[in-house]
This record gives C-alpha cells, structure tokens and sequence, in this order.
C-alpha cells in the first residue's frame, strides 16, 4: 500500500528526481480538537499549512479555495512529538570512530577488542592524547534520511528528534532534525544542538580508567581549549613574533560548544553533575534524570533542564528470585515514573527521550504509566513538544502550533495517551506521512515485544 | 512542636547553622586524651566544645544527659580509608594528581553510617595506592544524611596520595592487568622506577614553578606574553613544593621508605605520613628526622611479600622514638576496622606497652596532628569542635558498644533509636517488594509466555 494519500502522492513523486524539493502543498486540517500546547487547547480548531509552515490556527481560520482539506472530526491534532536524546537518524547508531592516528585528537574506542589474542593496546599517555574523545564528529554530518528508524519514529508520532553521536568521553555534537524529507541537509533544523558526554572509562588500565579521571581529564580539555583560544588569537596579531599553535581539532570541537549533555540518574549523579556542570560556564542539561524526584529543588535553584529517560527501572525479567535488592533500589523503582509530575510541581523544565527503549512508541507508553502516577496530560504534551524545543533553543521554530513555525504537526485519532489511540497521520515540513501498517502480528506475541516496530 | 519548627526555621533563615539547643554530657569518665581521664561532664555549645570539668555549669534551656557509668572520648579519626568513593584509582598513569576525590564521594554510601556507629567521626578518604603520584584526597566528617558537600571538612588542609613499592609497580610487569584488560605494560616495573617517576614529576613540577614566576616576573615589567598553560597534574606538585599539600604516601620497606624521605629531602618537601609503614620501626630515627610521621596497622600483616617483616609492635615502637604515629583502618567501603579501631588502639597496649591515653592518641589526636586538623578536633578540649562518642564501657575494651556519636554537637548516632527504628525500615523494604510483585502479576496474562509455536517461526524464517 502507498504510505502517502493519494493527492498529495503525485506533487512529492514530481519533487522527488530534483535537486531542490518543491514547495510542499497547501493543506488545512478543519474542525479538530488542536492542542497549541502555547495556547488554549482548540476544540473545533483548523490549522492551515502552507509551503511547510504554519499559515494560521484558531478557530476562525478562512480555508481559502484550491486548499487540500482533512475533515478533523475525532482528530486530535498535536505540534510535531519530538524525541530530546536520540540517535535516530544516524545509520547504524554509532558512528565509527576515526582510527587512532596518533595525531591529536586520536581516538582510543571504547569498545576496543581486547583479549589474550588480540596485540596489546597502546598507552594512553595523559590528557594530552585526547582519549575517548571525538569533539569534531557531528550528528549533522552523519545523518540520513533514509535511515531505517525513522519510518518507525514517525509512525509513533515522532516528527522531530535531537540525534547525537554517543561514543566517548566527549562524543560529539547533536543536530536536532526533521524524521523525514529529501536530503541529509533537508532534515537538520540545528546543527549544534549540543555536545554529548558520557562518563565512559577506559576501564582501569587505560586513562582514564575511573570517573575521577574521567572528570579531571574533562576540566584539563577545557582549560586547553581556552588556552588553544587565546594562543591562536595571538598568532592571528602577531605571526613573525609568536610560536604558532598547534592545529587541535579536539579543541576547535570544544570550543564550538555552546550547550552540554551529562549523565546523571541517581540522587548523587546528580548533585554531583550540577557541581560539575557549572564548572564549564557553559550551560548544560542532565540527561538521564531518573532520580531527578528526589532533586527538583536543587535542579530548579541550579536552573538546568532534564532530558528525562523514560525508560523506568523495573525489576529484571530473570533476575534471581532470592535477591533482595537494596532500599534504595527499591525506592527508585517505585518513586522513577513519579519524576515528571515533581518536576512539573517545581517548575524544572524537562524533555524525554527514547535512550535505551526499544520503539518510539515505548515513549509514549512509559509516559502513560507518569500520568498514572499524577502527571497532568497536558504536561506529558509540553514535555514531548514546547519543552523539548525549549531547551534546545528551538522554541521560535518547533514544539506548539503557532503562526509562523515549522508546520510539523502528529495527527492522532482519539488521546494520544488512550490506549484505542491510532496515529492518523504526522507532517513534517508541512509534508505529510502515514504510519506505517502495523507489522503482521505473530499468533501469540511474547509480552513486552515492541509490536508496533516496522521492518522496511 | 509548631514553636520548636518556627525556631528552627528562624535559625535556618539566619544562616546559623550551629544555633542548636546547649546540651550536658553528664557524669561520665571524660578521656580527654591531651588533658587526663576523669569523672566529669562535657558542655556542647553551638557545635564546639565548652566547658569540660569535674564540676560545669549547666547552660540555661541546655538538655541534660544522664550519662553516668559511661565513657567520651573525642570522636575517632581515621587517617587512611578508602569509603563514600565511587572510584578509587587512577591507576592508568603513573602519575594522576589530576584526579580529586571530592568528585566521587558518595554520601550515600553505607560505609559512612557504619564508620559513625563505630565512633569515627573523620575519615582521611584517599586515591589508591595503584601509582606512585595518586589523586588528592579528601577529609570527610560522617554527617550521616548530608550530600557530598555537607559531608567535606573545609578545614583540612589539602592532600596527596604517593605510593610505593609492590602495587605501584605491579601494571610494569605487562600483559594481563590484575585489574582486567590487555594492555601495554605500564612504567614502573621496579622500585627503581617508581623513584624515577617520583624525580621526574618534581622535576617537570620545578619548571612549571620557574615558567609561572618568570610569567608573572615579565608580565611585572609590561611585558606582553602568553601565560604557561595550566597543568592539573603539575599544579598540587608545586603546591607540595609550596607546604600547601600534605604527603601521604603508601609505603612497606625500610629501604623504600629511606628513598622517598631522601627524594623530599632532595627536592625540598616534606613527607606528612608514611601510611603503613610495616618496617617503620626499622628505621625510626630517619622518619623522626624528616619529621614525617606514621599511620600504620596493629597487627595486620603478611598479606603480600612486603608486609611479611611486620611485627605488632610497630606502633609503640615508633611512639616511644617519638614520631608522630596513628592507626588506621585502610577500609575499602565495607566499613571493617574503621568501625572498631577503639580495639586496634587498645591492642599497642598490650604489644609495646602503651598508656591507655598514648593508645587513644593513635586514633584521635595523633590523626588529627597529621591531617593538620588537630586545632578543630580529635581531643575533648574547650573550643574544639564537639566531635564525641559516648561508650557504655571502656572505649579500649573489646566488649564495649558505642551508644550515642555527636558530630559539631549534633547527634548523629543513637544506639537506642537505631534499635528502635529496624522494625520500620524492614516493614517498609517489605511493603515495596510486596508492591512490585503486585504490580508484576497484574501485568501477566494467560499466554503471555512465549512458547515453542511462536518461538520456531522466527528461527526458521530466512533474514
């Protein structure tokens, strides 16, 4: 079955031999229930699309003649769902890592392959190495269009998601992209949507091998690249009278950050990246954040925002029935899928993301189980819109239906969080994209399998 | 109950963090340790220590506690431990002075809550022992229920952590790491080359000084150049040239320890403790003449090839020439002998003929000398801060329990409430675990196990 209706089929089939896409069509979804998510909820709203942006929305709104109308009775119309920590996009997740030259800014993977066969592997010397470190790679060079993922994300009701790079200490830098259009630059909305870091080790022989050193070896990176600055912009004035600097393209990576992901989940990660954190003078967001119920306070007086990994702690599936677990186990497994609503009630701002789940629809469900737990619906909407392009910098151009934004829109028939809920339909530049159909269901599926996946 | 909150959010509002009511430690025998033993009572003001006596004033609206029959001591000091970390070791480079242990303390860590329920009530906690130039070390007070932060004794002064000998230079052997992974041999391979990496970081440590102050020098006279470029690794080497870091340095042998005490005495610094030290009381007249002091063990040996030479009288041996000498507990995060180093200390009586107050100093005021905190704790002495334990029998015998631990006057451990709350704590784990099973077979539905029929389609079908 084609995935795009019909009318809109023969224009995109037109576009798609040429180098430049066509404008996208004029299209108006007429008396549906629109959540602006920047305004009131619209309960007979019409949104009026037109080349790719949002032309009007309200309750008034003149559909002029010539304009392609979806009749929105029973159709809840959403801004475009967007997924804050992602790698979709990116083919094959993790990008491979540039082989360790010996030039500055190596490499040394974390996954190396190690073994009684494998030759020894070489010494990381100290900081100076640059270990773990892939500052100049770029979500925004690595993604696809075409990337298998993203037919799955849209049909969960996902336009739009902030994609990184996720390997190292220092693993590069997100994009925030559209989940669907002609070219790689076609998708990127933001190029630089942060740089990501990990608190990866490399284990206890290679440095750093600890989270100290992990943490000392970042704070020496930053002191290099301003130092890296400041000698450069003395060659620049004076080259005859100064020692020229050595190109570092580890530090020219640093020093195009603006915006920093670190992890953190329990209570102590978390007081201890904020401390940390601040230390970069650079304005960063806690991703992970499961713990973050026990912390809204300090997350709110420290004003950093959470990307809030939803994927909740459950005990494991065979995990040893004589086990007990420790309190505080228990505790974050009991209190996890409660952080949203503390968050809300403290006024921390907070995205999610799709880290570690299975399918983007998982997403979704998990929120349902923090809307069970005290979440107001329309928060979960914020945390999937308005908020996420909050943090990212991107609220003039995505995440509500307003006037002038980037006509990215998740079409539902019924509640996004009822369980009878269907996605109808997402636009994505004012493109618009059906769901895949559901892949065959197999006669008796194990619990917990991702049922909604696509396979191309 | 509502005036007792407002009063304390009053105090809270005002930034006095010790505003706390006078409290009266009454009729017990008071080891003072630095002033004699005898029956008395301890006054605890606003978190410090005031009047100490046969005979006090009792402070008006102060709480009187009846402790008759039982015994304070100021709170325990361990000089050496490895607790409340998330990480231990740098041990990928010879030299790691980058790394701070501030970074990794977890105040959560049960070690804290045990070391307090043993009478410590500051813990040296320390980078490993895995290179020759370790991580810079952190004092903590076990505020049990503080966050990181609350839990650091701003007082003390900085540190470092050296070692020496066997483990050092266990990575230079190649191939298989003891700690896992296949890696190039690391350098040092020998105690040689463990003093080599010693010479050379103080050597690079020494131009780092020059190029800063020939920085500073030329920046004086107008000059317009580039600053050196800051180093975290060099930067507490030259605070150690500096007496603005302490030296705490792992250590067996005699001979090892006659090296470093001979490379300080080269390069101009000074060793603040030999931590171990085994074969201290071989060469106790050397330690005593750089000054350095000792934290050893009481009787723990014989655990790896440096340590057969030990004898249990290292600690009076050493006390008697007159170097400054403690015992620690070297705890990893299980809270061991950090939670009865009263007994480690009454054992140096028994081998080598200690007083009962020179066996106390072992663990209070000797650490305390030591980490350079001897002004704030480990003596009960007006002024200090009110760091007690309460024993209900003679803190240097074994059968005796600690009953109540004050940390800055407040109390932090109560044997009666800790008893008194397990009910409560085990009903609630119960009722989580009860909760979660609930939740579990709510969510299983008949068929939901996935058997061989939906199973075998999947294998078979060509991918």
């Amino acid at each position: 079955m084609n995935k795009r209706l019909f009318p809109l089929t023969l224009p995109f089939i037109a576009a798609a031999g040429l180098v430049m896409a066509a404008p996208p069509p004029y299209v108006a979804i007429r008396g549906a229930r629109v959540f602006t998510v920047s305004g009131p909820v619209l309960e007979k709203g019409t949104v009026l699309i037109k080349n790719g942006l949002i032309e009007a929305v309200g309750d008034n709104v003149t559909v002029p003649a010539g304009v392609t109308v979806i009749e929105g009775t029973g159709l809840n119309v959403y801004p475009g769902l967007i997924d804050a920590l992602s790698t979709w996009g990116i083919p094959d997740a993790a990008p491979a890592a540039p082989a360790a030259s010996g030039a500055r800014g190596g490499g040394m993977p974390a996954a190396a392959p190690s073994g009684p066969s494998q030759p020894p592997q070489p010494r990381v010397r100290g900081p100076e190495d640059r270990p773990n470190t892939f500052t100049w790679v770029k979500a925004a060079d690595l993604v696809k269009p075409t990337d298998k993922k993203l037919e799955a994300a849209r049909s969960a009701g996902f336009t739009t998601a902030v994609t990184f790079p996720k390997q190292g200490i220092l693993a590069g830098h997100g994009a925030v992209i559209n989940l669907g259009g002609e070219t790689s630059g076609d998708i990127v909305l933001d190029p630089s949507a942060g740089l990501y870091t990990t608190f990866a080790t490399g284990g206890f022989a290679n440095y750093p091998g600890s989270l100290m050193g992990v943490m000392a070896y970042m704070r020496q990176v930053w002191i290099d690249a301003a130092y890296y600055k400041t000698a450069k912009e003395a060659y620049a004035r004076n080259p005859a009278g100064t020692p020229r600097p050595a190109y570092d393209r580890a530090l020219e990576g640093v020093l195009e950050t603006h915006r920093l992901l670190m992890p953190a989940t329990s209570k102590v990660q978390i007081e201890r990246t904020l401390r940390f954190g601040a230390e970069f003078k650079t304005p960063f967001a806690i991703y992970g954040g499961q713990a973050a119920y026990e912390t809204a306070a300090d997350l709110k007086k420290a004003g950093v925002p959470v990307i809030l990994n939803v994927k909740w702690p459950v005990k494991e599936k065979d995990s040893d029935p004589e086990e007990i677990p420790s309190m505080r186990t228990l505790q974050l497994r009991d209190k996890a899928p409660t952080t949203p609503a503390t968050l809300v009630a403290a006024g921390v701002p907070f995205a999610v993301s799709s880290d570690g789940l299975e399918a983007p629809k998982d997403i979704i469900k998990a929120l349902k189980k923090s809307i069970d737990a005290g979440l107001k619906p329309a928060d979960a909407i914020r945390a999937l819109t308005l908020s996420a392009a909050e943090i990212y910098g991107m609220a003039g151009r995505i995440g509500s239906i307003e006037k002038g934004k980037i006509a990215n829109l998740t079409v539902v028939k019924g509640d996004l969080f009822d369980d009878k809920a269907k996605i109808s339909m997402v636009f994505i530049d004012g493109k618009r994209y059906l769901p895949a159909p559901e892949a065959p269901t197999p006669p008796r599926p194990a619990s917990g399998a991702p049922a909604g996946e696509v396979r191309q | 109950m509502r005036a007792a909150r407002t009063l304390l959010t009053i105090a809270v509002a005002c930034g006095m963090a010790y505003a706390q009511q006078a409290i009266v430690l009454q009729n017990a025998t008071i080891h003072t340790v630095t002033k004699g033993t005898f029956q008395g009572s301890v006054v605890i003001q606003n978190g410090l220590i005031g009047e100490v006596g046969e005979k006090v004033l009792t402070p008006p609206g102060a709480k009187v506690i009846d402790v008759s029959g039982k015994h304070v001591i100021p709170g325990i000091i361990d000089c050496h431990t490895h607790i409340a970390l998330d990480s231990i070791n740098e041990g990928s480079v010879s030299v790691s002075s980058m790394v701070v242990m501030r970074d990794v303390v977890n105040p959560e860590s049960m070690a804290i809550y045990r070391d307090l329920a043993g009478g410590t009530t500051t813990v040296n906690t320390m980078h490993g022992s895995a290179n020759a130039i370790g991580g810079l070390n952190v004092v903590l007070k076990m505020r049990w229920g503080k966050d990181a932060d609350g839990l650091v004794m701003k007082e003390a002064k900085p540190s470092i952590k050296f070692a020496l000998g066997e483990n050092p230079k266990r990575q230079g052997q190649g191939g298989q790491s003891l700690f896992g992974g296949n890696v190039a041999p690391r350098y040092p391979g020998t105690r040689m080359g463990v003093e080599d990496v010693i010479r050379e970081a103080f050597t690079q440590a020494k131009q780092y000084q020059a190029d800063w102050k020939d920085y500073e020098a030329r920046r004086a006279r107008g000059e317009s150049v580039l600053p050196p470029r800051r180093d975290l690794k060099l930067e507490p080497l030259v605070e150690i040239l500096e007496g603005k870091r302490l030296v705490h340095a792992h250590c067996y042998r005699a001979d090892e320890i006659l090296m470093l005490l001979r490379v300080a005495d080269e390069f101009g610094f000074k060793i603040a403790t030999l931590q171990h030290a085994l074969e201290g009381y071989k060469v106790a007249d050397e330690i005593k003449a750089h000054g350095a002091g000792v934290s050893t063990f009481s009787d723990w040996w014989g655990y790896k090839i440096e340590a057969y030479d030990a004898i249990p009288y290292n600690a009076a041996v050493l006390t008697k020439k007159g170097v400054l000498t403690s015992l620690n507990s070297d705890d990893v995060g299980g809270g061991d002998l950090s939670t009865r180093l009263n007994t480690e200390a009454g054992k140096t009586m028994k081998y080598g003929g200690l007083t009962e107050d020179e066996a106390l100093a072992l663990i209070t005021i000797n650490p305390a000398k030591q980490l350079e905190i001897d002004r704030y704790v480990g003596s009960i002495e007006a002024g200090k801060q009110a760091d007690l334990v309460v024993y209900d029998k003679d803190p240097l015998s074994m059968y005796s329990k600690v009953e109540r631990v004050f940390i800055d006057g407040i109390q932090y451990f109560d044997r009666e409430s800790d008893l008194a709350a397990r009910a409560k704590k085990d009903a609630e784990k119960k009722g989580l675990m009860e909760k979660e099973k609930a939740a579990e077979k709510a969510n299983e539905k008949p068929g939901d196990k996935p058997d061989e029929k939906s199973a075998a389609p999947k294998s078979g079908r060509p991918s």
